[in-house]
């Protein structure tokens, strides 16, 4: 790990203004970035700790929404009387992934920030244009099980790692910031994260020093929530294919995918098909994918997990 | 290479150790006057020290140390308890796990500065040789390990997951987010994930952690 200087921020606003220190970074939960830090693949030269900046709450809004603390940790949003009993989709993401322990210490902005697990990614000795811009993608051409097969680009096909994010995604979570100079913005999730192109480094549409405040949810849908994970062991393991679904009585419905694009994937100019059946709907959701031969399956994944969901809610 | 004392020729393990360090001790100076006719400086970045004070097993410390260090680090290198394992340093594995103000973390994957006023309890602090918690002695009795490497980590997490279903949070087998859990193999299992046991004594321990949780396994 590079060396670094470490100071704790009381507010939210003092961490964006020191945020302007270069090399800097925030440090939340940690769980990832130190990970990142240990193999260099992230190198900041300076932490400013938020742990404690009051953001840990989950507050009722006057809508009947919630308004989530940047700061709440994966368990105790997972544990939540109100997400459980209205957003029982965000309950349910955040069990499906990682452990106890990191659940107990990720945090609700470090998980919709969270780095792709691309094998490639994490090798510093082979090309990554995630990593280092312009140096190639060994993926590609390599080991691609994992791997997105929509959304991707011929610089990246990193996935995006978040099970929570996909639930942010279907319930339509906005996400609110501060910037150094003190002004707020909101940004709905549905244009927070971006595509690779040819700038897979450029994740999200944060500016510089912007810092995650609260994830606001909208009022109560109601309907089913389920939210399936297909991954290569029963427990602990990132998706191979994940998706998350709010169903209504009149077979309409909202949903995500988690595991096969570099953002969690929703195209709700799709979802009118969700009636027509999972096979319609899939090639509407996955229209204009761009597989390889190693992970062409989640395709047929995709839809028969969809298949499974919308035939055990018709039930 | 020299012969043996005793005149067999054959090469003892001992100087064929020796010998390498020998040659890597060459090979290192070699590098280093290599280094000095390159008139390039040094890219030496300077160690950051911060202070930090927290509690240990119900005792304070305060540790003034490199910023870097991971609380698992600051436990077995500084404080020498050495209950805590270092596993794969990444968060995989499990071996680390402690509790910081009652709930279990890797402590690999947090940095010692973040612990300020936390009160962390380690293997040590479970139990003792002469007063074992229910959980160490239900391991003893049930043979809930082998190599015993994995072994803090596993009390620690059984420990906290215990609370963690008596405290009524739901895990991703819970079949009602809305109803109360109880403890079960399978909610057991599922909350272990993040507990690697290579000598796969993960049935013993299960039974085990039914013990302590008055279920039959």
């Amino acid at each position: 790990m590079k060396s670094f200087t470490y100071e704790r921020a009381e507010t939210p606003a003092q961490a964006a203004a020191a945020a302007s220190k270069p090399g800097a970074k925030f440090l939340a939960g940690g769980t990832n970035l130190l990970d990142l830090m240990k193999l260099q693949i992230e190198t900041p030269t300076h932490l400013i700790d938020i742990g404690r900046i009051g953001l840990d709450k989950i507050e009722s809004m006057s809508n009947g929404g919630l308004r989530i603390g940047a700061l709440v940790r994966n368990t105790d949003l997972a544990a939540d009387p109100h997400v459980r009993a209205d957003y029982g989709i965000l309950s349910r993401a955040l069990l499906a992934g990682a452990s106890g322990q990191l659940r107990n210490k990720a945090t609700t902005a470090g998980n919709l920030l969270q780095r792709t697990r691309c094998p490639y990614f994490y090798d510093t000795n082979q090309p990554c244009n995630k990593r280092s811009p312009g140096s190639g993608c060994s993926a590609i051409a390599g080991f691609s099980r994992q791997l997105a097969v929509i959304g991707g680009s011929d610089a990246c096909i990193a996935t995006h790692p978040s099970d929570m994010a996909v639930a942010m995604m279907a319930l339509d979570a906005v996400i609110e910031t501060v910037k150094p100079d003190g002004k707020t913005r909101l940004i709905p999730i549905s244009e927070f994260y971006l595509l690779p192109g040819k700038t897979p480094h450029l994740e999200t549409n944060l500016e510089k020093n912007e810092l995650i405040t609260f994830v606001v949810l909208p009022a109560p849908v109601g309907g089913t929530h389920v939210y399936h994970k297909v991954r290569d062991r029963a427990s602990y393991a990132f998706a191979l294919v994940s998706v998350g679904a709010i169903l209504f009585k009149d077979g309409s419905g909202k949903i995500a995918l988690g595991g096969v694009a570099p953002k969690p994937w929703r195209k709700p100019s799709a979802e009118k098909f969700i009636q027509s059946g999972a096979k319609g709907f899939t090639a509407k959701l996955l229209e204009g994918a761009r597989p390889t031969n190693e992970n062409a399956f989640k395709l047929t994944l995709v839809q028969r997990t969809i298949e499974g969901i919308l035939t055990e809610n018709r039930s | 290479m020299m012969e043996n004392e005793n005149g067999s020729g054959a090469i003892t393990r001992r100087e064929m150790l020796a010998g390498t360090a020998i040659a890597v001790t060459a090979l290192a100076m070699t590098k280093v006057t290599g280094l000095e006719a390159v008139p390039s400086a040094p890219t030496v970045t300077p160690v950051e020290s911060e202070g930090v004070s927290f509690s240990v097993n119900g005792k304070a410390v305060k540790l003034e140390m490199d910023t870097r260090t991971t609380l698992l680090d600051a436990l077995r290198e500084h404080l020498h308890l050495t209950g805590t394992k270092k596993g794969c340093d990444h968060g995989q594995c499990g071996a680390c796990t402690v509790l910081v103000n009652g709930r279990r973390i890797n402590s690999c994957l947090s940095l010692a500065l973040q612990h300020q006023d936390d009160s962390i309890t380690t293997i040590e602090g479970i139990g003792t040789p002469e007063n074992l918690h229910p959980m160490q002695s239900a391991f003893i009795k049930h043979d809930g390990f082998q190599c015993g490497y994995c072994t803090p980590g596993q009390i620690c997490s059984a420990v906290a997951v215990l609370e963690e279903i008596k405290a009524g949070m739901p895990s991703h087998v819970s079949a009602e987010l809305k109803a109360p859990v109880a403890f079960s193999n399978a909610e057991f299992r599922e909350r272990m994930s993040g507990n690697i046991c290579r000598c796969g004594a993960y049935s013993n321990i299960a039974e085990a952690a039914a013990e302590v949780a008055g279920v039959q396994g």
